[in-house]
């Protein structure tokens, strides 16, 4: 903005505003700018999480306000902690978790790798390739429920052309064994892209003088690769798995709408067993018990996981 | 291995830090193995006290 414009905003100021404003530092302007993002804060994130630790120590349930309410200490904690059926859900979780950013990463990477080559109708394929990050999680379900059926479906036509099976002698998302990998079919499909075009980001940062002098230096394409490549882009790739990492933790609209945690509890992640605990069973105190011990598990991973990305990124 | 011990005798951040991540991934991976009932029971323990320790952990000098 030039020196004009400015001093006609300047000027534009109320005078009684701009009296008050004169007297105040510099610290306290700055403190009146923040304060309302504070207050937002304050009121959506930390209340709810303070009002959430102090309803797990209670039996309250949201349906029957009226009920007394008692104070449990610590037995809603120690019920999680000693069912089995909980920890089946942990455990279901940890599977969705690492497959996801397993395949995520590689499938991701690979892709960004291929795609940062040029070559032509390379943004055609880029635009392509992005098309399932853009849908509804609940449009990806429906639509893969469809694939996935075993009369009808194309995922089970396409398997049996290549395998010389019955498409009809296995179903997806109806089999206790084959459930937990098609939710994982479908988010890896669904989130490659957006570890791609992280992944994307981080190639393209590379500036070409690295590549020419380790030319001249005649270090080989793999040796290249090892060297500057992936110690260049594993700064992006981390953050990628940071925020997929977080985001299946929480996962639930997309696996709702596929299997809704079927067959039997095979594919029931935790914000699934948790939405059934507190808005199906009403037991909100034993579900903000079990949501504290997701969020201390969450925080803590994040807070590690910061660190050592930090680390990478100051090497 | 000495340097570790001194930093931590001198309440230094690094090694510290170092403690409070063992213990927070120690804690997730005994919430979410399929091996033993007791290491899930004390998950949430072990990943609160990591958690709490990296907190106060990251206010000391380097």
């Amino acid at each position: 903005m030039s020196q004009l414009s400015m001093d006609s905003v300047a000027r534009a100021t109320p005078p009684r505003l701009s009296r008050r404003i004169r007297g105040l530092s510099d610290r306290t302007i700055a403190w009146l700018f923040i304060a309302p993002t504070i207050f937002l804060l304050l009121a959506v994130n930390i209340f709810p999480l303070i009002w959430t630790i102090r309803l797990s120590f209670t039996n309250f349930a949201a349906n029957r306000p009226n009920a007394e309410v008692q104070w449990v200490g610590l037995r809603n904690y120690q019920r999680i902690l000693t069912d089995p059926d909980t920890w089946a859900t942990m455990q279901a979780t940890a599977h969705f978790l690492i497959w996801t950013i397993l395949l995520q990463v590689l499938i991701g990477f690979t892709l960004a790798w291929l795609i940062n080559r040029k070559f032509r109708g390379n943004d055609l394929w880029t635009t392509i390739i992005v098309l399932p990050m853009m849908l509804s999680p609940a449009v990806v379900g429906n639509f893969w429920t469809l694939l996935y059926q075993p009369q009808i479906g194309l995922f089970n036509s396409i398997v049996a052309f290549l395998t010389g099976a019955d498409p009809t002698s296995f179903s997806m998302i109806g089999d206790v064994d084959l459930a937990p990998w098609a939710i994982i079919i479908v988010d890896t499909w669904m989130w490659t892209p957006f570890v791609m075009l992280i992944c994307l980001a981080g190639l393209r940062s590379i500036p070409e003088s690295i590549y020419e002098a380790a030319e001249c230096d005649r270090a080989s394409k793999w040796r290249q690769f090892w060297t500057i490549t992936v110690p260049m882009v594993l700064p992006f790739l981390m953050l990628a798995v940071l925020f997929r990492g977080i985001e299946n933790f929480k996962m639930f609209d997309l696996v709702v709408q596929l299997t809704g945690g079927g067959p039997g509890n095979t594919t029931t992640l935790t914000s699934i067993e948790l939405k059934r605990e507190a808005f199906e069973k009403w037991r909100t105190g034993y579900s903000s018990a079990y949501a504290v011990i997701l969020f201390v598990t969450v925080f803590g991973l994040a807070s590690i996981y910061v660190k050592a990305l930090n680390r990478v990124k100051d090497r | 291995m000495k340097g570790f011990v001194h930093g931590l005798f001198r309440l230094r951040r690094g090694p510290w830090e170092m403690v409070a991540s063992v213990l927070i991934a120690a804690g997730v991976v005994m919430l979410m193995q399929p091996f033993a009932m007791w290491a899930y029971t004390w998950s949430f323990l072990v990943t609160l006290t990591g958690t709490v320790m990296f907190i106060i952990v990251s206010h000391f000098p380097e």
